[in-house]
């Protein structure tokens, strides 16, 4: 991250075609270009992994607290005349192990969690003020600064990625298991709590490379917005993360792609693209959910017996509401998860 | 119950309380402690626990909240280290991960939106401990068919496929049970599985317990604090009370005086007109709170 935003504005500016390949091949003669959707891919497709388990894990107010600790990394970083990624890389990993080493009970707190926030935020905010630099450099720190990535922090992404991906791919299903069910998890031998701690560590990683698309603010909209919608359109561990990548892949593309030709913040552009998917993925859910109500003739479960009761028996008390109401074949549901798979 | 253990460890001491019938050329004592005491921090939580458990039997488990109830049930998972005396599970020291025990703990009620199909609950039952992705293959496949067996034991294929959070109580309870179930276990424990189910619910899976134990030849140890449901199934009724451990047959401890002692509280054991037992608690209608 150079911590300059380059302008666009400068060059003529580019119009956008509707050759969608001629403009790739258009924007891709530039460096800038094809590191920021290098490093773009990565990011996303790490973040999206990730980000499955945050939501899973119930760790999205976490995840924006240590992107805020990054923040105050990076500035002190550049305030000592150091490459700010790698003061963030630092302090998300130390904040990461300290949350871990403070345990569950203290960073499922939003209480506790929101008190490291701020003070995270304030020492940020000072380095930024002692640091006789250039102004945007916050500004590219707290909202992304794609369009500045180097060489090198693709070489770091890629590493980072790299490392990501593999310990993912080795603790996958253990970390399901802890994530879902972590009494039964620990009863069979799991260790849940190096789990946790692992978990931890590999997120304030992935925080600080998403930091640099996303910037610190908006970190939600690649780590949590995707994983989100995954897990409402299906219900199938392996195929709801996969669908976290590409919806996260596709959000920073397109982003990316818009933001050659439009001069507003990249992150602007992600947050937004994520967002109107989700309102989509929402919408969805109910008009599916109407159109089965539209049909009330299919019998309710009843969980005593496993068989279906007629309409109208008293269903067992339970969690939810209307939606333990539906039949188990749910068609428009499978359609849902159908046309994603 | 005098038991011979089937590892070649030194064959362990008969327990002295000639108990409950176990047939002969009895099989393995499944469950065996020998004055065992727990301790949390520097408090003893129970101490002096002498007992056996056979092969197939169903336990319950009594006690008042904080007797030590999950404690017992987490040093037979091999969670806990007794401070004194000795446990053995199949003969020999409880083992972490073992995957001949299948356990299900006390669950509050799954977050509604939680993005997991029953089905995948039960899966991660069988492989959720193994390291790395699944590979796609005949090994999966077979997986398949132990994950169908066990939901089907239970009766829960029909919504196996939905999101857990949308299930009623006790279509959870018999997911959570089929979770268990898919290891093949020989030895099963669970703790408060009928806590948060109405009546009905209650008695059905009690009896969905009992009756997948008698088919796999199943050891039960099941904590509960309503022993009613469990009256018609339960071989022996093993209480942790005030610091001790104990086990007898229901028909000596479910009774008036027994458990009134054991609660600490007005309990009445009454018959019914076709001879069904029913536990009561009963309300202090006494004014004057000192009587004990």
């Amino acid at each position: 991250m150079t911590l300059l935003l380059p302008s666009l504005a400068l060059s003529a500016q580019p119009t956008l075609s509707w050759n969608l390949v001629a403009d790739l091949q258009d924007m891709l003669q530039y460096p800038f270009m094809v590191h920021a959707f290098a490093a773009g891919t990565i990011i996303a497709i790490i973040a999206g992994a990730l980000g499955y388990f945050v939501v899973l894990r119930g760790m999205a107010f976490a995840s924006h607290t240590l992107a805020n600790i990054g923040f105050a990394g990076a500035a002190g970083a550049a305030l000592v005349g150091v490459n700010p990624v790698f003061g963030l890389l630092a302090f998300t990993f130390v904040g990461a192990a300290g949350m871990g080493a403070l345990g569950r009970r203290i960073y499922g707190r939003d209480v506790a969690v929101g008190i490291v926030l701020a003070v995270a935020l304030a020492l940020g905010l000072l380095f930024i003020n002692l640091y006789h630099g250039y102004a945007t450099n916050a500004y590219s720190i707290l909202f992304g600064d794609v369009l500045g990535v180097s060489a090198q922090d693709v070489a770091i992404a890629l590493a980072v990625g790299a490392l990501t991906l593999v310990a993912l791919a080795s603790v996958w299903r253990p970390l399901l298991f802890a994530s879902l069910d972590e009494e039964v998890a620990e009863a069979r031998g799991l260790p849940v709590r190096w789990l946790a701690l692992g978990f931890l560590l590999l997120l304030g990683l992935v925080v600080a490379e998403a930091v640099q698309i996303v910037g610190v603010l908006l970190i939600f909209a690649l780590l949590v917005t995707p994983a989100a919608i995954a897990e409402r359109l299906t219900r199938r561990p392996g195929r709801a993360l996969l669908l976290a990548v590409a919806i996260a892949l596709f959000v920073t593309w397109a982003g990316i792609f818009i933001a050659y030709y439009y001069p507003y913040p990249l992150g602007f552009f992600i947050s937004t693209l994520a967002f109107a998917l989700y309102l989509l993925a929402r919408i969805g859910e109910i008009g599916a959910r109407w159109l089965q109500g539209a049909h009330p003739g299919a019998p309710t479960r009843d969980g005593l017996t496993g068989a279906a009761a007629s309409p109208g028996a008293p269903a067992n008390a339970g969690p939810a509401g209307a939606a333990h109401e539906a039949p188990a074949n749910a068609p428009a549901k499978g359609q849902l998860e159908g046309g994603v798979a | 119950m005098t038991n011979a253990s089937n590892t070649a460890e030194a064959p362990e001491v008969a327990d002295a309380a000639p108990a409950t019938g176990a047939p002969d050329g009895a099989p393995a004592e499944v469950v065996g402690l020998r004055d065992v005491a727990t301790r949390l921090g520097d408090r003893t939580i129970w101490s002096g626990a002498d007992l056996s458990v056979g092969a197939g039997e169903f336990i319950a488990i009594l006690g008042p909240n904080g007797a030590g109830k999950s404690t017992f049930l987490r040093l037979l998972l091999g969670l806990l280290r007794p401070s004194a005396g000795s446990v053995r599970v199949f003969g020999r020291a409880p083992r972490r991960g073992d995957g001949a025990i299948g356990y299900v703990p006390q669950r509050r009620n799954l977050d509604p939106d939680l993005p997991v199909r029953g089905r995948d609950l039960v899966q991660l039952g069988l492989d959720g401990a193994r390291w790395g992705i699944p590979l796609p293959g005949k090994a999966r496949a077979q997986q398949r068919a132990l994950v169908d067996e066990a939901l089907a034991a239970v009766g829960a294929t029909d919504y196996a496929d939905r999101p857990v959070g949308q299930l009623s109580g006790g279509e959870q309870q018999r997911l959570f049970l089929a979770q268990a179930l898919v290891g093949r276990p020989r030895l099963l424990l669970l703790d408060e599985p009928l806590a948060s189910l109405d009546l009905r619910n209650q008695i059905a899976i009690s009896q969905l317990i009992a009756q997948v134990a008698r088919e796999r030849d199943i050891t039960v140890l099941l904590v509960t604090h309503d022993i009613n449901p469990l009256l018609g199934v339960v071989d022996r009724v093993l209480y942790v009370a005030q610091g001790r451990v104990a086990i007898g047959a229901p028909d000596a401890i479910i009774q008036t005086e027994t458990l009134t002692a054991l609660y600490g509280a007005p309990v009445e054991v009454i018959r019914d007109s076709r001879g069904r037992v029913f536990v009561v608690g009963l309300e202090v209608a006494d004014p004057h709170p000192d009587r004990r």
